[in-house]
């Protein structure tokens, strides 16, 4: 078969990947430099004013002000999305350990459990949050049932309830590749350490977490990157007070039609999920070394 | 340096009992092979030793200390995997100075230490290096090196030569020996091979079932085997077995083949055996005790079938039929017999084994 023959049975997996993947992509960040149609859509003139809207506002005036409100937005998404990546690697690496040390009946029935969530709606589990934490929800009920508070508190429309909202939803993600990475360690390994005056402590510190670090590093990729992106969980458990970057993308295609900033707020947080995961990724190469 | 004793150790995982009650003695400085067929126990005793699990009943003593209770890490063993277990993360010298440094010994002591054992095991070179750049030998140095900087009570191998091809296998199986007898450590060694726990022994225990079924030095194992499944997993080509019957023919006894061959029995051997007379017996013999024709007392010539040549130049290898069984002998090469002929075969009686077909007992 030559060369010419060979492209062309790639063709179709080029094409899915060029559909699916590098085009919108690159519409995106085509847009991005566009001028916003009033009714949605983009129009010509090409213009950076979607990146300058990032730091400036356009006065009555037609002069630009500084106004660092979208940059906090940007920077306490990416913090809580921070917040959210450590939270889940505190919670999930026990747990991936735990589900590890299990009978391989007793693994495959817990990470069942894990996936579970995956099955039932995003929006549906998100809501039932709402149940759970509002005022005459189940949490402030059974605490007053209690008798541990007599007015209900505020769980619910703040950033705990939002990190705990994205904590949930991402948690999954954090659990499965350190569970792959653990479940690949040689049990010889740790007994090892133990025969070489290991404390359990030890074990975990100097075998354990250098081992599982790979898959950690991969997880806290898979919660970074949908955390940061995320508008569900901020805008139900949010109570859309306070606007997280997914919630002011969705907002700039919806309510503001203003889809030059919306794409221009993507391309950002696709580079700074890029970047993430280029670092990452050199880390990881030099490790292996 | 420490003995170790093993007192009526058991070991049951929920309702299975893989380990019956084991006595064994361990000297100062011995060199013991456990050595056994897959599943026989002999890894679950060295692990119940090292720690790594826990009897179920019994008591083990390391230097006359009770450790049952007592943690791996709290042992002073070391340990040395069939796997080798190394970090893939840490460096050859990271690796060895792995122990050292938990038990927070000084870095100038662990340098030295490393670089003395690096140079017994020729490892120097390979310091710097991490484990999956290492060949399967280099990696089963490093892990005895590891073993060897902490200068333990007590070494306990597991199967640690059995990842290696054939040839490297002889030459570790060499250093191993060689070590042992430049530091003679107590060393507690698992082997599935019988060749190995032949030559490394100073006493070798042979278990089978969970059950310890001889101990002893190697030769002794050899000559004097004490059951069938001794008599059978010591020695390569293994016994030759026979079904046979044990009659009186006059002052002497003979052994009476299938067939109906009678071989007399060595008149040394006639007190030993003549309670049994009459009995249904097995008949054993090593193949180089059936050899081409010799002229010597206590020799029975037979005519045997030859069914396969094996030739391995020092010997040849014959399987032939004899009263209608199938046997090894091993003869000179210069007097092979051809396929399908009928060789004139000399069985050498003085090294013969009566055994008890019920018991499983050499008689």
């Amino acid at each position: 078969m030559g060369p010419n023959r060979t492209y062309l049975l790639i063709a179709p997996a080029m094409l899915v990947i060029g559909i699916f993947m590098v085009l919108p992509l690159f519409l995106a960040v085509a847009y991005s430099f566009m001028t916003a149609n009033p009714y949605g859509g983009v129009t010509a003139p090409a213009t950076f004013d979607a990146y300058l809207q990032f730091l400036y506002q356009r006065d009555f005036d037609d002069s630009l002000v500084f106004s660092p409100s979208y940059a906090l937005i940007i920077l306490r998404s990416i913090y809580l999305a921070i917040a959210t990546t450590l939270i889940c690697l505190v919670l999930g690496l026990p747990v991936a350990w735990y589900i590890v040390c299990q009978t391989p009946e007793r693994r495959r029935v817990l990470l069942f459990a894990v996936t579970l969530p995956f099955w039932i709606n995003t929006l549906i589990r998100t809501y039932c949050w709402i149940l759970i934490l509002r005022d005459e929800g189940l949490a402030n009920g059974a605490l007053r049932h209690a008798g541990i508070i007599s007015d209900p508190l505020p769980l619910l429309y703040n950033d705990g309830s939002i990190l705990l909202g994205l904590v949930y939803t991402f948690l999954p993600f954090m659990v499965l590749p350190i569970y792959s990475t653990l479940e690949r360690i040689d049990p010889r390994l740790i007994e090892a350490a133990h025969d070489l005056y290991a404390s359990r402590a030890a074990v975990f510190r100097r075998i354990v977490w250098p081992l599982a670090r790979p898959g950690a590093l991969a997880g806290a990729t898979l919660v970074f990157a949908p955390a940061l992106g995320s508008f569900l969980a901020p805008d139900l458990l949010g109570g859309g007070k306070k606007l997280l970057i997914g919630s002011l993308i969705q907002m700039q295609f919806t309510s503001s039609r203003n889809w030059p900033f919306g794409a221009a707020l993507s391309t950002v947080v696709t580079v700074v999920v890029l970047t993430v995961f280029v670092i990452r990724s050199r880390r990881a190469q030099e490790e292996r070394r | 340096m420490a003995d170790v004793e093993l007192k009526k150790v058991s070991k049951s995982f929920q309702n299975l009992k893989v380990v019956h009650d084991i006595d064994l003695d361990i000297a100062e400085g011995e060199f013991v092979v456990l050595v056994g067929p897959s599943g026989c126990g002999k890894s679950t005793t060295l692990r119940m030793v090292a720690g790594l699990d826990r009897p179920s009943g019994g008591e083990i003593h390391i230097g006359g200390r009770l450790v049952n209770n007592v943690q791996a890490r709290d042992r002073d063993i070391a340990m040395v995997f069939q796997s080798y277990a190394l970090y893939p993360q840490m460096t050859v010298a990271q690796n060895m100075a792995f122990g050292l440094r938990i038990r927070k010994v000084p870095d100038g002591e662990v340098t030295q230490r490393i670089a003395r054992v690096a140079d017994i095991l020729d490892l120097s070179e390979l310091l710097q290096r991490k484990p999956h750049q290492l060949s399967g030998g280099q990696r089963q140095r490093v892990a005895m090196g590891r073993a060897m900087v902490r200068q333990p009570k007590v070494f306990l191998f597991d199967e640690p030569l059995s990842n290696l091809d054939a040839k490297l296998r002889v030459k570790m199986r060499a250093e191993i020996k060689k070590l042992h007898q430049m530091v003679a450590t107590t060393t507690v060694y698992v082997t599935h091979d019988q060749v190995e726990a032949m030559t490394l022994a100073d006493r070798v225990v042979v278990m089978n079932k969970g059950r310890i079924e001889q101990i002893g030095p190697p030769n002794d194992l050899y000559h004097e085997p004490a059951s069938r499944f001794v008599a059978g997993f010591i020695g390569s080509p293994g016994m030759n077995f026979f079904k046979c019957r044990l009659e009186a023919r006059g002052d002497r006894l003979a052994v009476v083949l299938d067939d109906g061959t009678a071989l007399a029995v060595p008149a040394a051997r006639t007190a030993r055996y003549v309670s049994h007379v009459g009995r249904e017996l097995e008949f054993g013999l090593r193949p180089e005790h059936i050899t081409e024709r010799r002229e010597r007392r206590d020799v029975v010539d037979i005519k045997a079938p030859v069914e396969v040549v094996e030739p391995m130049g020092m010997e040849t290898l014959l399987h032939v039929l004899i009263a209608g069984a199938e046997a090894t002998a091993r003869i000179d090469p210069a007097s092979t017999p051809r396929l399908g002929e009928v060789a004139t075969l000399s069985l050498g009686m003085a090294h013969m084994h009566l055994l008890d077909p019920d018991s499983g007992k050499v008689l």
